[in-house]
């Protein structure tokens, strides 16, 4: 290591370096233990398979434009569906915001990399290696003549469906192997991440000086910990089921349907969390520098967030309601339902806070920021509804609830995950994206986000199932259909948007600087892009903006926290 | 960068001093996640106890594996007096006690062994057998494997001690090793509780 | 910008060219108004709407005070560009995180309370003794229906008789699945029910307006999950009792179809179907004892005429692709003669 270490100095610091051959060069992103590579790694690789995901998504808008289509068939409809959830879920999802942490939690807590650098370049590749394994389902999920490719058992997989009196071939398999392996890249990032933010930290940065993205990170990273497991046990029992003959979900030797579905959500409803959590984590970091203000209320929001993922542990039968639980089970599950809202509500008022009294600079990350603020708002406002039980029968497995959640996912996470590529990608390559073509990015994504989702909400009102591959004509869901798909065209296009601003700006990019925002904390302190060892020297911090006290010497933090 | 609250610091290492150690973090966290891994199966055979729909039931083919629990609980103490002869520099101390440890646990995977021989074949038991089997193999199967995990990590540390490798410096490592084996040790206990306590 | 919208068009026309046929159903849902769930024609589809509005105007007043004070700070706090120096650092307070931790917990608090009271009293609604008891089974991909106490069997169409509010005549269903977990769903009725195999479910209605009411299976069951449709036709009690006996009465026999029933009886069609009065006694696929009774077929795919039929019995995957009935392989002479006995179970 040191070795290398030197040899990057003597090129100086992290710049174009002496060109090696293509293949030398992939070498080294093969071999490399570096946290930045690794996420970086990981964000492209995520957004390669949202991209993909997003293809699904299309085709089945195109199926459902107008009733009783006949473009997809229905064995491959839901195919694209289970795809489409466990990509975005798994593939796209857990592996964005993996990289963002990869990469950010060692620059922001001023170390050199993470505590176990091989640990996560195994927690990569293992959960590349799911990722393919799980496309490869289309090619080699045919076990018997006949049996379908890849997985059609929806996303969470209901038992007994997916047993194999009722999936015949392999297709499901490959669906249990390959969540199971990503699961374990996870789990290994997690320990990773709390390891190094607990054992790492550079001089002077108590826990409570953390930047809020951090702790989010340990949060995250314990509900991780806690939560997936339930679903890789839950696997490896139906995997047992498929190859043992065991009987823990086979329904004609006494199993239980229901018993893997509470195995699901435990994992289920914590994961939705696990997810939305960084989000709030990237708007805890944007939303002050853009509004020129020091978050407000950063304890609060700690214990907010912690409080969500406490809370979120007991919150897994909401997304049962409708299996026959008795009504004191039902009232438990919507108090903690209800309960989980309070804390959510604390952090937008604490961001409407923070953006209080500021100056607010309308940059692309801002942007995006703004738009998550409003859409998160309604989509817990949405889950409230769902959260109200008799309400849920009626809305639950409709096109509300897809809805509701792709309000979630899309609305507030992807809109956030956005705003992070615009806020880092600078820190990451050193060239800023541009403005005008990430405006357009913005604006395109928003009308084609709200004609797909808005319009969702009252397909679900007017008795549309979720899951469906057709409708019937003459039932009222035509418009609604034709115009939720519709807006994919829109969304599609403000993505291209996106990529032609990463392929101009990587090639001709106004050049960054080390801190273009004018931003706080220590990831702003080294060169764009960072070395491979960081910083120079390991920083010492007094407050937890410590760029805020070296740029404002006469009125520092320490003097508040 | 020269600026003050931004510095290069001498005194790194007394800052380092004041955080845990990240491979003990490591193994907590670890414990942790396999915690929650476990409980599932636990919940799931406390779920079924009592729901097979045809023989052979618990009480009928059960017998707790007292000799088994015995050796396999006291291998933590003996892995523990190993970690603490390490630590004052014994390394014939840590050797003697970590092959006790290693004998220990091959007992109780030898003795699991026997009585599931017993279960196959005479009592006619497999896991495809009814929901008691199902649920029987599978946890006692999942300890049994995280079991044989620790005795291969335990062996290659023996190889490695007796290739002469193991120093007093490594003492942090082994108890890291030492704390994953108390785990499984712990899990026995909840495992032998459900299994043969209460499902019984 | 031209370039552009042609492109939408083109985009948006390929899959009307795709459009497939729809059996008639078109028309006929097109008579039935739409399953709108705050429409409600039943007592738990009611209740279900009190509480809706309840809690969309509690999220609508929040939205607006929320979402009120997003757009004030988005209107009112921009930058401008010749100042340079930076706002006033509010670094937090806890009156005010106490105030907006404390509003939220009462409004959470008023809504469970309204909340758990609906829970009971739909679920908790006790069961009249001379309530109509159906058991519900779900299969891939169509509905059984049984009413034991009347001995009474058909598929895929409920009938149950109008509910007086004055004198509620509820009608009790028993869920349970034959193969995977469904979920039993009549919007304009109540909300969805789950019918899981190994598990007995049950729920409630007392529609008090007679007509015809469009359901579906709610839960992800496989390949024909969207075709696995439901009608419940609610008719006043005379014409319910009627449709009753109707039910109840075997097949006589038509000579002049001899030969279909002959071959009905003599091929794979009595492994699953059961024609009350004749051999045919399976339980798989739909009782077809007074099958022409039913408006629609396949699970509500089609509507039930005899040229649809035909259609059906040669290759059912040509109107539902998946359906677990095989392809009958008939003669175009057997098929015709088939076709004319199942006509003529009324």
């Amino acid at each position: 290591m040191a070795g290398s270490i030197e040899h990057e100095i003597a090129l100086g610091a992290g710049r174009e370096r002496v060109s090696l051959p293509v293949l030398g060069r992939i070498h080294e992103w093969v071999v490399t233990v570096d946290h930045k590579r690794l996420g970086l790694m990981y964000i492209v690789g995520g957004l390669v398979f949202f991209v993909i995901a997003g293809l699904e998504a299309s085709a089945i808008r195109l199926q459902l434009a107008v009733p009783n289509a006949g473009i997809v068939p229905p064995d491959s409809f839901n195919r694209l569906m289970t795809m489409h959830g466990t990509t975005m879920v798994f593939l796209v999802g857990m592996p964005i915001l993996t990289g963002f942490f990869n990469y950010l939690v060692p620059l922001m807590i001023g170390t050199r990399d993470l505590a176990f650098p091989r640990l996560n370049a195994f927690g990569f590749w293992i959960w590349l290696f799911g990722s393919l394994l799980l496309y490869f389902s289309y090619i080699g999920g045919d076990g018997l003549y006949g049996a379908g490719s890849a997985p059609d058992v929806g996303w969470f997989a209901y038992a007994p469906l997916t047993e194999r009196a009722f999936s015949r071939g392999n297709s499901t398999d490959y669906w249990i192997l390959s969540v199971f392996l990503t699961s374990v890249g996870s789990t290994a990032t997690a320990i990773n991440i709390i390891a190094t933010a607990f054992s790492m930290r550079c001089k002077g940065m108590t826990l409570a000086k953390m930047p809020v993205l951090v702790w989010l990170a340990v949060i995250v990273s314990f509900q991780i910990l806690i939560a997936l497991p339930p679903l890789a046990a839950a696997q490896v029992m139906l995997l047992l089921d498929r190859f043992a003959g065991a009987h823990f979900f086979d329904t004609q030797a006494g199993g239980s349907a229901i018993l893997w579905q509470h195995f699901f959500w435990i994992f289920g409803h914590p994961e939705v969390y696990i997810l939305v959590l960084p989000a709030f984590a990237f708007a805890n970091e944007i939303i002050p520098v853009f509004s020129r203000k020091v978050l407000f209320g950063y304890e609060v929001m700690v214990a907010a967030s912690a409080a969500i993922a406490f809370i979120s542990l007991s919150v897994w039968a909401h997304h049962m309601f409708s299996v026959g639980m008795t009504p004191a089970g039902n009232s438990f599950f919507v108090a903690s339902t209800m309960l989980v809202s309070v804390p959510t509500g604390i952090k937008i008022f604490n961001w409407v806070g923070t953006m209080w009294g500021g100056k607010i600079r309308f940059k692309v990350p801002m942007l995006f920021s703004i738009a998550f603020l409003l859409q998160f708002l309604i989509a817990g406002l949405t889950g409230i509804m769902l959260g109200a039980a008799p309400f849920d029968w009626q809305l639950t497995d409709t096109y509300f609830v897809v809805a509701h959640f792709h309000y979630v996912l899309v609305g507030a996470i992807l809109f956030m995950i956005f705003a992070a590529i615009y806020y880092w990608f600078p820190k990451a390559t050193g060239k800023m994206l541009s403005e005008r073509l990430g405006k357009w990015h913005f604006w395109l994504f928003l009308i084609g986000y709200h004609l797909t989702f808005d319009t969702m909400h009252f397909c679900g009102l007017y008795g549309m199932p979720r899951r469906i591959y057709t409708y019937q004509p003459g039932r009222g869901l035509e418009t609604l259909n034709f115009v939720t798909s519709l807006g994919v065209i829109f969304q599609a296009a403000g993505v291209l948007f996106l990529v032609i601003n990463v392929l101009t700006s990587l090639r001709s990019g106004d050049s960054a600087g080390s801190d273009p925002w004018d931003a706080w904390t220590l990831e702003w302190a080294t060169t764009s892009p960072p070395p491979a060892y960081n910083f120079a020297s390991e920083p010492v911090v007094q407050s937890r903006r410590p760029l805020w006290d070296l740029k404002h010497p006469e009125d520092p933090d320490w003097n508040y926290e | 960068m020269a600026a003050s609250p931004i510095i290069a610091s001498d005194s790194r290492t007394e800052w380092a001093k004041t955080l845990p150690y990240k491979g003990r973090v490591g193994i907590y966290l670890l414990i942790l996640t396999e915690s929650s891994f476990f409980s599932i199966f636990v919940v799931a055979y406390l779920f079924y106890v009592g729901k097979s729909l045809t023989p052979p039931f618990p009480r009928d083919v059960l017998s707790p594996p007292i000799v088994n629990t015995i050796c396999l609980l006291s291998s933590s103490v003996t892995i523990f007096l190993a970690v603490r002869a390490l630590r004052s520099g014994s390394i014939g101390g840590f050797l003697l006690w970590w092959v006790v440890t290693l004998a220990l646990g091959l007992e109780f995977l030898i003795g699991t062994a026997f009585e599931w021989h017993k279960l196959i074949y005479h009592d006619g038991l497999t896991i495809s057998t009814n929901l008691f089997g199902t649920t029987y193999y599978s946890l006692v199967g999942l300890h049994a494997l995280h079991v044989t995990v620790g005795l291969t990590l335990i062996f290659l540390v023996t190889i490695l001690t007796l290739l002469g490798h193991m120093e007093g410096r490594h003492v942090e490592r082994v108890d890291v090793l030492s704390w994953y084996w108390h785990f499984v040790d712990a899990v026995w206990i909840v495992v032998f509780t459900t299994v043969y306590i209460i499902g019984r | 910008m031209n370039r552009w919208l042609s492109l939408l068009l083109v985009l948006t026309a390929t899959p009307a060219l795709a459009l497939a046929e729809d059996w008639g159903m078109g028309q006929s849902n097109a008579k039935i108004p739409p399953s709108y769930i705050f429409d409600h024609v039943s007592t738990p589809a009611r209740e279900i709407t009190t509480l809706a509005y309840f809690s969309i105007t509690i999220c609508a007043v929040i939205f607006l005070v929320v979402g009120g004070l997003i757009v004030y700070c988005v209107v009112k706090f921009p930058s401008r560009g010749d100042d340079n120096r930076e706002p006033a650092q509010v670094y937090g307070s806890n009156p005010i995180e106490l105030a907006w931790t404390t509003a939220p917990l009462l409004i959470v608090f008023v809504l469970m309370l309204t909340t758990v009271r609906t829970i009971y009293s739909i679920q908790a609604a006790p069961r009249p003794p001379d309530a109509i008891g159906v058991r519900v089974i779900g299969h891939q991909w169509w509905w059984e229906f049984r009413y034991p106490e009347l001995g009474v069997v058909t598929a895929n169409e409920l009938h149950v008789p109008l509910s007086d509010p004055k004198h509620p005549t509820p009608t009790f269903l028993d869920l349970e699945s034959a193969d995977v977990a469904h979920s039993f769903w009549v919007p304009r009725l109540a909300g969805k029910t789950d019918v899981i195999p190994n598990r007995k479910n049950s729920t409630w209605i007392d529609p008090h307006e007679a007509g015809t009411y469009l359901g579906q299976c709610g839960e992800y069951c496989g390949t024909e999950h969207a075709m696995m449709l439901l009608r419940v036709i609610v008719e006043p009690r005379a014409d319910f009792d009627r449709w009753v006996a109707a039910q109840k009465q075997a097949w006589s026999a038509e000579p002049a179809v001899m030969h279909g029933r002959q071959i009905f009886e003599t091929t794979a069609c009595v492994n699953c179907h059961t024609v009350n009065g004749t051999a045919a006694q399976g339980r798989f696929g739909p009782d077809l004892t007074h099958l022409m009774a039913r408006v629609t077929l396949g699970s509500g795919v089609a509507m039930n005429t005899p040229e649809h039929l035909k259609i059906w019995v040669r290759d059912p995957s040509t109107m539902k692709p998946g359906a677990l009935m095989p392809a009958m392989n008939l003669s175009e002479n057997d098929l015709n003669d088939l076709v004319a006995y199942l006509v003529t179970l009324r």
